[in-house]
């Protein structure tokens, strides 16, 4: 291991924002996937992928889980993210949180709040706080990603948007997604999110939707 | 090596020059008396005031009385904006518009933002990729009800130089105030105020190897504004308060090594800029200058780098021991990232990318090696735990030559 100067002492008599914990995890951060090969790599075998952010907003993650045989467990947990000491820190505890002693329930994992990682941390900056917040979205987006893989679409858990088809569990967010991604027509959404295909009922706001989101960015 | 040498941040403060110190220290408790006071020591306050007033006036090219001192580079731009619009406005019945542009430091625009809270019309002049005003833009914004120009001379995070000359001619012709924040400028660039034919200058002194908390606006004769802070008189009735006789002297003390240093000062950071700009474009793929390729302070380096967070790049580098700064939106306390770089219209992605390493007196051509030498260890660290691989193509109207060569854009 590499030896470390502290930042504290570098930046004489002034305290950095990050405790000593945080700084660890930024600069020897623990379970990440080391460069874009090693990513496609490990995207081959893994059990779920999930993907939250942009790098216009400053903050984006990608995060990679492997389930046990029986689905219970979460037995490994990658990432890669862009962003800064917060959200990188925080993103290595996660992945460390998931994977510890045998590995985290999935019931469990998906429970897991920012305060929960922060408090791991022991705290992060109060205005970084909202740095943080991206890991547990993109471990809840990687589980879903699970449960749909392998046709355990009943489990998926949405939160923080609107489920529009009641039976593959799709959101108005996945369906935002699609759009960005440039879907721009019913037929499109549908290759890319299979709404509507067993939920016909939800295909006139599919619709609605689609308009709407198109209106919003490329309006 | 020394740690001054790996001190890139020479646009947020700099360290304050030994003479200035020297100078200063015999006014903490040796003279200390107040200028205001009737009596030898006093007197004393008074003579140093007025000297210092005296040394400055020469380097601004004005009349000792035209200088205010003031807190801060801050309140100099707050006495100026606001003092101005309250004056020609509510004593004088003129207009109620002020002209300024949307690459200003945040004394200049939430000053206006106020303003127009009080019910000021502010035109915010857009800039160039470059960071630089359209002068025609300028003229054609000006109108009856105009009272003031306020544009600042250089730009603290892109070094962007305005053609502030030109900007006073168009002014003069109109009959509009014009006002300069110079607070980046004091250091490498002509300060005489009647080559430039400015009607107000702010200036700080923590800048130019000064102490911080000082700050002058220079206020030329038959100008006339409403003062900010009301009291016992101090600076002809437009600032009161005790001057502050040692950080005054240590003013003046540092903008005299400053203006005698110039010339050749402006020619080795330029050369240790350009050695800077040079090395991290031709092995950092994806890179590109932010701010005028020549046009721009001698000192300051700003670069975006895409697909890594500026923060995070900044605490590698501090852990090296090396100081800069970044227009990341995890750095700033709105959490928006900068407006400067957004405002030369680029996308969001190069803001959160982007650095700015600001050279000064104690850099040295070790230190700017040991930079280029680390950064790129530092960036491809970064980048290999980035999930982010934007297309260098799509940024190639922003890459030079070299950069392109090695990001892999074909012509
Ligand atoms: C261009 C510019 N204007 C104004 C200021 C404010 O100066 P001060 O910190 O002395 O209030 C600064 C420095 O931060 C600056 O760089």
């Amino acid at each position: 291991m590499e030896t470390h100067v502290d930042v504290k002492a570098k930046v004489e008599g002034k305290k950095w924002f990050y405790n000593d914990i945080v700084k660890k995890h930024f600069f020897n951060p623990k379970n990440f996937l080391k460069d874009e090969a090693a990513a496609k790599e490990y995207g081959k075998t893994a059990s779920g992928v999930g993907q939250v952010g942009s790098p216009a907003c400053g903050d984006m993650m990608k995060m990679w889980i492997k389930v046990d045989k029986k689905g219970n467990k979460i037995k490994e947990c990658k990432w890669q993210t862009f962003g800064c000491a917060s959200a990188i820190g925080s993103t290595s505890m996660l992945s460390v949180m998931v994977t510890e002693k045998g590995g985290m329930k999935i019931e469990d994992a998906l429970k897991i709040k920012p305060q929960d990682i922060a408090n791991r941390l022991k705290g992060l900056p109060q205005r970084k706080f909202h740095c943080s917040v991206l890991g547990d979205k993109a471990l809840r987006e990687a589980i879903n990603n699970y449960f749909r893989k392998s046709g355990k679409e009943d489990r998926v858990v949405v939160q923080g948007a609107k489920i529009i088809d009641k039976i593959l569990k799709i959101t108005d967010k996945d369906i935002e997604e699609a759009v960005l991604e440039g879907a721009k027509t019913l037929e499109d959404v549908q290759k890319k999110t299979k709404v509507g295909i067993k939920d016909k009922s939800c295909i006139p706001e599919v619709e609605q939707l689609i308009r709407f989101y198109i209106e919003k960015y490329f309006g | 090596m020394d740690k001054k040498s790996t001190y890139f941040d020479n646009a947020a403060t700099t360290p304050v020059d030994k003479e200035v110190v020297k100078a200063m220290l015999p006014y903490f408790n040796q003279i200390y008396g107040n200028p205001g006071s009737m009596h030898s020591e006093g007197l004393k306050g008074k003579q140093a005031l007025d000297s210092s007033r005296e040394t400055i006036s020469k380097i601004l090219n004005c009349e000792p009385e035209e200088i205010i001192f003031t807190g801060s580079g801050t309140e100099s731009i707050n006495m100026a904006i606001k003092g101005i619009a309250h004056h020609q406005n509510k004593k004088l019945g003129k207009g109620n518009h002020i002209i300024t542009q949307k690459t200003e430091h945040p004394a200049v625009l939430e000053t206006c933002e106020f303003l127009e809270k009080e019910g000021y019309e502010v035109t915010y002049l857009d800039v160039d990729r470059y960071g630089l005003i359209s002068l025609d833009e300028l003229e054609k914004a000006i109108k009856s009800e105009t009272i003031l120009v306020s544009i600042m001379y250089a730009n603290n995070e892109i070094g962007t130089i305005q053609p502030i000359k030109e900007i006073s001619e168009i002014c003069k012709k109109n009959k509009v105030l014009f006002h300069t924040d110079a607070c980046q400028a004091s250091e490498y660039l002509n300060l005489d105020v009647k080559n430039l034919g400015v009607d107000l200058m702010s200036l700080n002194a923590s800048k130019v190897y000064g102490p911080k908390g000082i700050g002058l606006l220079f206020l030329r004769k038959g100008v006339t504004l409403t003062p900010l802070i009301h009291g016992g008189g101090q600076e002809r009735r437009l600032r009161s308060g005790t001057e502050n006789i040692p950080l005054i002297v240590g003013f003046a003390k540092a903008l005299e090594i400053a203006s005698k240093d110039k010339g050749l000062e402006c020619e080795r950071l330029t050369k240790l800029s350009n050695k800077l700009i040079d090395g991290i474009l031709k092995t950092i793929p994806k890179a590109f200058l932010n701010g005028h390729p020549t046009k721009r302070l001698p000192n300051n380096v700003n670069i975006s780098i895409l697909d890594i967070e500026g923060e995070a790049a900044l605490l590698y580098l501090d852990k090296e021991g090396i100081c800069a700064s970044t227009g990341s939106a995890c750095t700033s306390k709105t959490l928006d990232p900068s407006h400067v770089i957004l405002a030369l219209g680029l996308p969001y992605e190069a803001a959160h990318g982007s650095m700015r390493f600001t050279l000064g007196k104690n850099t040295t051509k070790e230190g700017i090696e040991k930079l280029i030498n680390l950064f790129p260890k530092i960036v491809k660290r970064l980048r290999d735990l980035s999930p982010v691989n934007l297309k260098a193509e799509d940024f190639k109207e922003y890459l030079s030559e070299d950069n392109k060569k090695i990001s892999g854009v074909n012509k």
